[in-house]
């Protein structure tokens, strides 16, 4: 390979019914490193592709809230599979993103693989921890499962591209729920590279759905949409959230409580997630002969 | 063939041991509340049963301060085993003046004795037995080791099951080890006055328990409260949501139990007499004011005739009539506000081309009543097969198909709860499966039990009462 070849530049674009389209808007918008070196052009997502990435992963739903929770553990799986074989692409984003040393990139995308891993082992547990036989004073089985609330609006960290991003967006699958994602507006790239993983990774198309933006201008819609069930505003910052909680109950969606501030990602986590997106169904019937 | 008529057999009202006034309780004491006294009205006889002191926002505060001390002073250092004995004690008293408060609950609600004394107040100690024994019990509910209360809980409760209302937001709150400010509705005050009577008689730590009588403006001072750490609201999809656009962006944590328009779904096997009253329990309990009401029939459309015969002739038996009598199936409606929303929506559904069914029961003179009513041939856009009506009313729809029958069931901004009546064990699994809905009966309607979460999805509110999964609501994790 000669030393002066010209590499092919990636275009960058929204993620959405599982193809690549750009926005709908026609707008983009310069994405650049930490030290403020351009980097790519990344699709500036509008309301509309809100809108259309809503009608996907609505779409989507029964499919995957119906698939066996063997079925979706094992795809989860394949997507660290996936990201395992690209883990010099992620390192390389991530590093020019968040600015980090490469040896740290590569732990962070390590443990975002990990993550998917940890969360994959999670879906047919999950019923068996949260479920429970109900012990009724009269003559009925009565059971309790928990159900996958439906389609999630994620607003992805603004500062962990990766690890944050996969942190928020696993447990919504795992949970059967879809996703429709707004990834960290200057810090996209990574999101846009995991989109070809999950469309690599037998994850059915609109099940997840990733939008490069802004969460602050994308978020409200997301909150008011009467489509969406739950919301995650994690990336919408203490001033955005408290508009986020707003609209959202005009349609009681679950607002997910996140911390004032980014936590940290590598910490283990724990169910709390799960828990949000999952409804408790009580089914009760008659014992008699 | 000779037709024997039924005798009278009215409970006494002397039982309920009125009083020609009630206060609010805050900090283990009766105090005279700064606020508009209001008069609670038998809905059966329209007439006035007591005076009721109100809060005023002064008082909330007050309420809400007493309710922060005894968290940080009694209740939260106690020990679980302790915290134990004061529920257990609570069931315990309210066994005992069960016969009491059930006469009481009917006088205010107008719900008919029968489903007072045999469901509203045996549950509501139910629910006091079960979470006491949570209270030491903690660390193996699922949510880690030493999960911490949150403090002090603002709990607004509807009038259709004052007492059990009330018990379903206060056992689980103390039991994690919250302190509460409770505000019962308006029309139905008297029997959470009586409970905290058996609050001072179970020798509570001053505070632990506030109810504060009141109106809507009442449950706003306590919803917009910056001493209060978590609501907990049982009421309309419409307040429900004001309530969560308030305590946005706040910290306060928020349990949402809101409205529903349940569908009872009743295929061609299913048994039809067993269905026939399991769907009029479905709607006729309580006068149809249940949230969780199966107000949305959709039958199999080959069976839907011989339904509709046989639905028809056992509603014309209910006895509506004087809620104190023994026999009396369907009491009075809790209001006039209430018996104007019910008519005006039935209007809409003559107007809109529905076929109404109403029973020929006699209907007192006086009171708030409203005969049983049918309405077939309804569309899924008529307002009768969208909004909750909140009354005896029924409408009918038809299916063909399982899956249309899920479709039409789910087609609704709730998701409280629905029916399944079929023989086919493996079509309930299936449909059960597929209804969003927090809670599905099948081949059984309107059954609750504390250990049994209860709760909706979407706009039928977040959260769950009931069972290892409600403790959530009271919990920081």
């Amino acid at each position: 390979m000669s030393d002066n070849r010209i590499s092919v530049a990636k275009t960058y674009k929204l993620y959405v019914d599982g193809k690549f389209p750009r926005s709908e808007s026609g707008r983009t918008y310069p994405v650049t490193d930490s030290k403020g070196t351009f980097l790519a052009n990344a699709a500036h997502a509008s309301r509309k592709d809100v809108r259309d990435a809503v009608v996907a992963a609505r779409k989507a739903f029964d499919g995957w809230s119906g698939a066996t929770a063997y079925n979706r553990g094992q795809v989860l799986y394949r997507v660290a599979e996936m990201m395992e074989g690209r883990r010099e692409q992620f390192a390389a984003e991530v590093a020019a993103s968040e600015g980090l040393p490469s040896r740290k990139a590569q732990s962070v995308v390590d443990a975002a693989v990990d993550r998917w891993v940890w969360y994959a082992g999670w879906t047919d547990k999950i019923a068996t921890v949260l479920g429970a036989a109900n012990p009724v004073a009269g003559p009925y089985f009565s059971f309790t499962v928990p159900e996958p609330t439906g389609v999630v609006g994620v607003l992805a960290p603004q500062e962990s591209s990766l690890l944050g991003l996969v942190s928020v967006v696993a447990p919504v699958l795992a949970t059967g729920c879809t996703a429709v994602v707004v990834s960290s507006a200057d810090r996209p790239l990574p999101a846009v590279t995991l989109s070809e993983v999950l469309a690599t990774s037998d994850v059915p198309a609109g099940v997840v759905n990733v939008l490069t933006g802004r969460a602050g201008e994308l978020g409200p819609w997301l909150a008011s949409h009467g489509d969406v069930n739950a919301i995650d505003p994690t990336g919408a910052g203490p001033v955005g959230r408290v508009e986020i909680a707003r609209e959202a109950a005009g349609t009681v969606k679950r607002v997910l409580a996140v911390p004032e501030d980014e936590p940290d990602w590598t910490r283990r986590p724990d169910i709390a997630r799960l828990r949000r997106y999952l409804e408790p169904k009580t089914v009760w019937h008659p014992m008699g002969v | 063939m000779s037709t024997w008529e039924y005798a009278p057999a009215p409970e006494s009202r002397e039982i309920a041991g009125l009083k020609p006034t009630y206060r609010p309780f805050i900090g283990g004491e009766f105090v005279d509340g700064t606020g508009e006294p209001l008069k609670s009205v038998n809905p059966a006889t329209e007439e006035v049963l007591a005076e009721v002191g109100t809060a005023s926002a002064s008082d909330v505060d007050a309420a809400v301060k007493a309710a922060r001390r005894a968290y940080d002073k009694a209740w939260r250092r106690m020990p679980g085993t302790e915290r134990a004995k004061y529920l257990f004690r609570i069931a315990r008293l309210i066994q005992e003046r069960s016969r009491e408060l059930a006469v009481l609950e009917t006088l205010d609600n107008g719900k008919p004795i029968k489903e007072s004394r045999d469901a509203d107040v045996p549950t509501a100690a139910a629910h006091f037995f079960y979470h006491a024994g949570w209270a030491d019990k903690l660390d193996y509910a699922g949510f880690g080791p030493d999960p911490q209360p949150l403090g002090v809980a603002g709990q607004i409760i509807p009038w259709n099951f004052p007492l059990l209302m009330l018990a379903w937001k206060i056992a689980p709150a103390l039991a994690t080890g919250n302190t509460v400010v409770l505000k019962p509705a308006e029309t139905t005050p008297l029997t959470a006055l009586v409970f905290a009577e058996i609050c001072q008689q179970a020798d509570l730590p001053p505070g632990v328990v506030n109810i504060v009588p009141g109106a809507g403006d009442i449950g706003a001072e306590l919803v917009n409260h910056a001493g209060i750490d978590k609501i907990a609201f049982t009421g309309s999809t419409e307040v429900g949501k004001l309530i969560q656009r308030s305590v946005a962006g706040t910290p306060k944590r928020l349990t949402l139990e809101l409205g529903g328009k349940a569908a009872n779904v009743v295929f061609d096997d299913a048994p039809l007499d067993q269905a026939v009253e399991g769907i009029v329990n479905g709607i006729f309990y309580n006068q149809g004011h249940v949230c969780c009401a199966g107000s949305r029939l959709l039958a199999q459309e080959s069976v839907v005739d011989e339904l509709l015969e046989k639905l028809r002739y056992r509603v014309s038996t209910l006895r509506l009539g004087d809620p104190l009598d023994k026999n009396t199936d369907i009491g009075a409606i809790n209001s006039a506000e209430q018996l104007a929303k019910i008519r005006e929506l039935t209007e809409s559904g003559v107007a809109e081309g529905a076929e109404r069914w109403t029973s020929p029961c006699p209907v007192p003179e006086r009171g708030f009543f409203f005969a049983p009513t049918v309405f077939s041939n309804v569309e899924q856009s008529m307002r009768i097969a969208r909004e909750e009506i909140f009354g005896p009313v029924l409408s009918v729809l038809t299916f063909r198909t399982p899956a249309e029958a899920v479709a039409k069931a789910n087609n609704t901004p709730y998701g409280l709860s629905a029916g399944i009546w079929t023989e086919k064990g493996s079509r309930i699994l299936w449909m059960a499966n597929r209804l969003r809905a927090g809670v599905v009966w099948a081949n059984t309607f309107n059954r609750f039990d504390p250990t049994a979460p209860f709760g909706g999805y979407q706009e039928s509110g977040f959260g769950r009462e009931g069972g290892r999964t409600g403790l959530e609501g009271y919990l920081d994790v």
